[in-house]
């Protein structure tokens, strides 16, 4: 057999498969109970405007306070991990470990649960505060190593050029490594960020109050009530809205970063 | 921790008479691990000399040059600038650094800057100068590397030569009171090479205080006082350029000129 015949058959044995496969999974669905279960447009209809007003405001809000945050707090991490300080660097390493290796869940939950137990201190903000600042503790371990990974990426002559100028290491740091560092991770933080978006749906766990709901404890609460799952979808298909974006961005950034090198 | 009263000029470094030579190495050793780079070396350059430094790669040259405004460690020995002891803990070092202007093989200027802010950005964090007192004398020193229509340029849209002068200009704008070059046209390509010598001859008739690492024997022998070469880690003979180069005392000397004239 010619060695382009046998690739064509190849070929045409896995869309066969696929075909198959896709077939399978048409006929084997009940489509009705899925449209009334899943895509029914009057429970949908019902979940609106609250599910953009409250629900996906919520979601963007969380997001945008605990990626702040956690920039913030990691940007502070990661110096602590490059100081030549030793005990910061074992203070930096050891809360990174810790946060990277714990579920975020688990810590949403400690902080809104367990820590005002154990310290009789309530964060601000309710449950939803709670939760914030566990994901902001969690979101700045993975950002910290981000940041580190970017200062290490400049290159050591800019340091030495900036020090032989008798610029001291702050000022070196604040306008020679950290505006390039940031640049170098724009892709991998842009990342972080979409992955915080979904990690908002872990505040569940925190038991929320009406207006700070946000779209996965909305929807499930609208799942119970209605007795449907379509608020499920929909709060899906808002994810995706808020999500899509960003990834086209992430993809368009590494691309653009690959052209300049 | 930074003096209030802070000279502008830069041109009265305390402590500087005639008498007092700008670079003065006593007896310094470096070591990287177990290797031994510098061996005792004794070096000086007087103010408003030009001592081109020659020797082979891995004869310890800019690490000499390196250990001038302290970017390497010296591991034993002294390094004085102007009559400061630039190893004691208790000097400034940020603000010897800024009299002494440093120019490298890779440029190291700063991508993501504009060349201007290149040239101003020392001046203004570690100089205290004002922005418009540091854009005029960025500008002026632009104009005197030929480059005054590149301002507003970055650095990746210039080419090396075009690169290594706007170093220069960034050097000279901290009024620095001698120069260090580290190989500053080896990474160059031949017909860019020129441009820069010209610029170096042109400060040096000036009368600024030079110390050049470099393979150009060309300039060593027509612009340079004084010409060292070192070999393992040694000042192996030193003189005046006429000497050293056409009439060679040591073997070795003889062996490295042999391959390079």
């Amino acid at each position: 057999m010619k060695r382009s015949t046998r690739r064509r058959l190849i070929q045409g044995a896995l869309y066969a498969v696929f075909a198959a496969v896709v077939l399978l999974i048409v006929l084997a669905a009940d489509w009705a109970k899925i449209r009334s279960n899943f895509f029914d447009l009057d429970v949908a209809a019902a979940s609106f405007p609250e599910i953009v007003t409250i629900a996906a405001k919520n979601t963007i809000v969380y997001t945008a306070i605990a990626f702040l945050g956690g920039l913030l707090l990691g940007l502070f991490l990661a110096l602590m991990k490059l100081s030549p300080v030793l005990p910061y660097r074992w203070l930096a390493t050891g809360y990174i470990e810790l946060f990277r290796g714990l579920p975020a869940l688990l810590v949403i939950f400690a902080f809104a649960y367990a820590v005002p137990i154990a310290f009789q201190w309530h964060p601000p903000g309710g449950n939803a505060g709670a939760g914030l600042i566990a994901l902001i503790i969690v979101s700045s371990a993975y950002i910290a190593e981000t940041i580190r990974a970017g200062i290490e990426a400049v290159p050591k002559g800019q340091v030495e050029a900036a020090r032989s100028l008798g610029m001291n290491s702050a000022w070196t740091m604040v306008t020679v490594v950290l505006p390039q560092a940031f640049r170098i991770i724009t892709p991998p933080l842009t990342n972080e960020l979409v992955i915080l978006i979904k990690d908002t749906s872990l505040l569940f766990i925190a038991g929320m109050a009406i207006g700070d709901r946000e779209l996965t404890t909305f929807s499930r609460d609208a799942l119970t009530s209605q007795a449907n799952a379509t608020p499920l979808v929909v709060a899906a298909a808002m994810y995706l809205i808020i999500t899509l974006p960003l990834t086209q961005l992430v993809a368009k950034l590494e691309r653009h970063n690959k052209r300049g090198r | 921790m930074i003096p209030v009263s802070h000279p502008t000029s830069g041109a009265t470094a305390p402590g500087s008479t005639a008498a007092v030579p700008a670079i003065e190495v006593r007896a310094l050793c470096k070591t990287f691990g177990s290797n031994e780079v510098l061996k005792g070396i004794d070096f000086h350059v007087d103010q408003g000399e030009v001592v081109c430094v020659i020797g082979p790669s891995g004869s310890g040259k800019s690490t000499l040059l390196r250990c001038v405004n302290r970017l390497e460690e010296p591991t034993t020995g002294t390094v004085m600038v102007e009559g400061v002891d630039i190893t004691d803990s208790e000097t400034d070092l940020d603000d010897v650094r800024t009299r002494i202007g440093m120019v490298f093989q890779q440029f190291n200027l700063f991508p993501h800057l504009t060349v201007l802010k290149n040239l101003t950005l020392a001046q203004q964090r570690a100089k205290r100068r004002s922005k418009s007192e540091a854009t005029e004398i960025a500008r002026r020193n632009l104009a005197k590397v030929g480059l005054a229509e590149k301002a507003d340029a970055f650095p990746a849209q210039l080419s090396g030569g075009q690169q290594q002068r706007v170093a220069i200009a960034r050097a000279l704008s901290m009024d620095p009171d001698m120069m260090l070059f580290d190989e500053p046209t080896s990474a160059l390509d031949p017909e860019l090479v020129g441009d820069v010598l010209e610029v170096m001859k042109q400060l040096a008739k000036e009368g600024m205080t030079m110390m050049v690492v470099t393979h150009e024997m060309g300039f060593a022998r027509e612009v340079g006082d004084r010409v060292v070469f070192m070999d393992g880690g040694v000042v192996v003979e030193q003189g005046k350029p006429e000497d050293v180069l056409g009439n060679p005392q040591h073997e070795r000397t003889k062996l490295f000129l042999s391959k390079v004239l």
